[in-house]
């Protein structure tokens, strides 16, 4: 029921109601994320910006359910995605979420289309079908000449390009990106910008964490965070 | 979300190729554990077999009468009185053949003296016996013929001599119907001994064997060293122990004074004996083992901690911490099987090296400890690898991920 009203009303993506995690460091108790209500409709380009320590990092891990929420109730898709167990949840950050970092995190001992094929590989699905996918991915981020390099060999720009693909390789309908260009010179951090704002206009929702004013200032939805609350963007 | 068989196992031979030291280290590691168990064992099951071998050569069904009982007791009456036991006759011997059971005996005489032809001599243990001592030892005449069937009181001038004696006294002349002289008298060579006759302690080929009887006078003794007895078959063993000990009792005045053996019973305290120190020397190796499998969890351990990142990363990709597991016990057990595989392979090396080396020792590893070595190898592979891989399945991806 509840989740007819949402697509009656917007398309709403996400939802969090008072969202609180805490951390305990020594006897002190420290709210990484106080209170945090939001909502995020289907199809947004939210930037999330604040300076460090604020609780973005936090907030994006959380949404990309590598992080559980002291309390408080995270809603994907209208379903309360915090009671899920850990298998369901892996089975989302697969299905519906797609990461791309500040590293890159790709792993260093596979190419560039086997750093792409993992997530297809994890969800289980058999070669054949896989190899299409991860060439057609490839080929859309102008990667198909560099299928067989290790990450090593590959420039910045082009590792974010590969991690970008992997991160769309399982078509999620969310895109978190944390820093994505914090680790590039100044022409590919524009590119990897212009790559993901043109899948956010292909209908993915993206939610960018970001200390670069420039970069936040591009999003539809700017959100600022200080001391584990957001301060500035909830409509 | 089950993964593919194939590219778990692609995936993790991927992580193994990616950290060759690491992997190396550990294949050795397992190898060695392995290598240990075949090689020790290899040589404990040979040694038995040799000791059994050596054994089974006395010849088969065998009953071995000694002159003499002993007693458990260290001192008895009879040694504080200085009494010598009975002498064995060859008429004990004769006596022992009227029971059904017995197939053939053989006395035995053993003493030494010099042995010469034409200037040559030598010191020789020379072996007073029977006709039937050949095919009661299972050996095999080279040339000529054994000890003639004969009556034992007869004391004929024959003697059959072993190869080495045969070399070392004629060379390259014709030993054959040649006359030896052994100590102050005149015997006719009528046989050599092939290359086969072994027993403990003797070696045949050194030795020169005559008639019971003419070892006797000889020596200048009516006594017996030995009377070899065989019976009809395994089961007879027995019926025919109680039958010796009776008749030389009886022949004896009721004086219970010789000890009878039988080789079976020897063989099979050595086989036990033995037998036991071949699981020793496994239980020893195994030990290796584990200690492979504490390095593999060590070495496991840092693997984890080294890619904490690409753990993190997996579960950002969408990997149940089930997967995880999976993927590292899949690599740990990798490593085990290749490790133990090499490990045997080592170990039938190594063990065939001994066999070169001492060829009289069988070497060869019994199928149950390659197969023990291999079980242990993979169950401490994975045992100590649920330590490591259940703490990268609990790993907080948050935290692996940040780490710069």
């Amino acid at each position: 029921m509840a989740c007819r009203r949402y697509v009656t009303r917007s398309p709403l993506m996400i939802e969090l109601v008072h969202i609180q995690r805490n951390f305990q460091v020594g006897d002190q108790t420290v709210h990484a994320l106080d209170d945090v209500t939001l909502n995020i409709d289907a199809g947004d380009y939210v930037s999330i910006m604040g300076p460090s320590g604020s609780g973005k990092s936090t907030l994006l891990n959380l949404l990309g359910l590598l992080d559980r929420p002291s309390s408080g109730i995270y809603r994907l898709n209208g379903q309360d995605v915090t009671l899920l167990s850990d298998i369901r949840q892996a089975q989302v950050r697969n299905r519906e979420i797609g990461f791309v970092f500040q590293m890159f995190h790709l792993v260093p001992r596979l190419t560039a289309a086997e750093n792409v094929e993992l997530p297809l590989l994890l969800a289980g699905l058999a070669p054949e079908q896989r190899r299409p996918r991860v060439a057609r991915a490839l080929d859309e981020l102008h990667l198909s000449d560099r299928s067989h390099h290790k990450p090593e060999q590959l420039s910045g720009g082009q590792r974010q390009r590969v991690a970008i693909a992997r991160a769309m390789i399982t078509r999620p309908r969310v895109l978190l990106a944390d820093e994505p260009t914090g680790n590039l010179d100044h022409q590919s951090g524009q590119d990897v910008i212009h790559i993901l704002e043109e899948l956010n206009e292909r209908g993915i929702t993206l939610i960018m964490v970001t200390h670069d004013q420039e970069i936040g200032r591009r999003a539809r939805r700017q959100l600022h965070m200080m001391d584990g609350r957001i301060t500035r963007g909830i409509e | 979300m089950a993964l593919h068989g194939a590219d778990v196992i692609r995936f993790s031979a991927g992580s193994l190729r990616g950290f060759p030291s690491r992997t190396v280290l550990m294949l050795v590691a397992m190898a060695i554990g392995v290598c240990a168990v075949v090689i020790l064992t290899s040589l404990g099951e040979g040694a038995r077999r040799y000791v059994t071998g050596e054994f089974a050569s006395l010849g088969t069904h065998l009953i071995i009468v000694f002159p003499g009982r002993s007693e458990t007791a260290g001192i008895n009456p009879t040694t504080m009185m200085g009494e010598t036991p009975r002498d064995l006759t060859l008429d004990d011997a004769r006596s022992l053949l009227r029971n059904h059971s017995v197939r053939r005996i053989a006395p035995i005489n053993v003493g030494s003296a010099d042995v010469s032809w034409q200037g040559r001599s030598r010191d020789v243990v020379i072996l007073g016996s029977s006709h039937d001592l050949l095919g009661l030892r299972h050996w095999e005449i080279g040339q000529g013929r054994f000890l003639p069937q004969a009556d034992l009181d007869l004391a004929m001038p024959v003697a059959v001599i072993g190869s080495k004696i045969r070399n070392e006294l004629f060379g390259a002349n014709r030993a054959l119907g040649k006359w030896l002289r052994i100590g102050d008298r005149r015997f006719r060579v009528i046989g050599i001994m092939g290359s086969e006759g072994r027993s403990i302690g003797v070696d045949i080929q050194e030795t020169v064997i005559i008639p019971v009887a003419s070892a006797q006078q000889m020596f200048n003794t009516a006594s017996l060293f030995r009377i070899l007895v065989e019976a009809k078959n395994r089961n007879a063993i027995e019926t025919v122990k109680v039958f010796v000990i009776d008749t030389l009792q009886e022949r004896h005045q009721g004086e219970k004074d010789v000890t009878v053996i039988t080789q079976d019973a020897v063989l099979e305290t050595f086989d036990r004996i033995l037998g036991a120190l071949t699981y020793a020397a496994g239980g020893i190796a195994a030990i290796s083992l584990a200690v492979a499998g504490i390095l593999i969890m060590n070495v496991m351990l840092v693997a984890v901690s080294q890619r904490t990142a690409e753990i993190g990363l997996l579960k950002a990709l969408g990997a149940s911490s089930g997967q995880i597991l999976l993927l590292i016990l899949t690599e740990a057990m990798m490593l085990s099987t290749l490790g133990a595989g090499a490990g045997l392979l080592l170990g039938q090396l190594g063990s065939l090296l001994v066999r070169q080396a001492y060829p009289v020792l069988p070497a060869y590893a019994p199928a149950w400890a390659s197969a023990a070595a291999l079980v242990v190898a993979l169950v401490t592979g994975l045992l100590f690898s649920l330590v490591p891989a259940r703490r990268a399945a609990r790993l907080d991806p948050v935290l692996a991920l940040s780490r710069r």
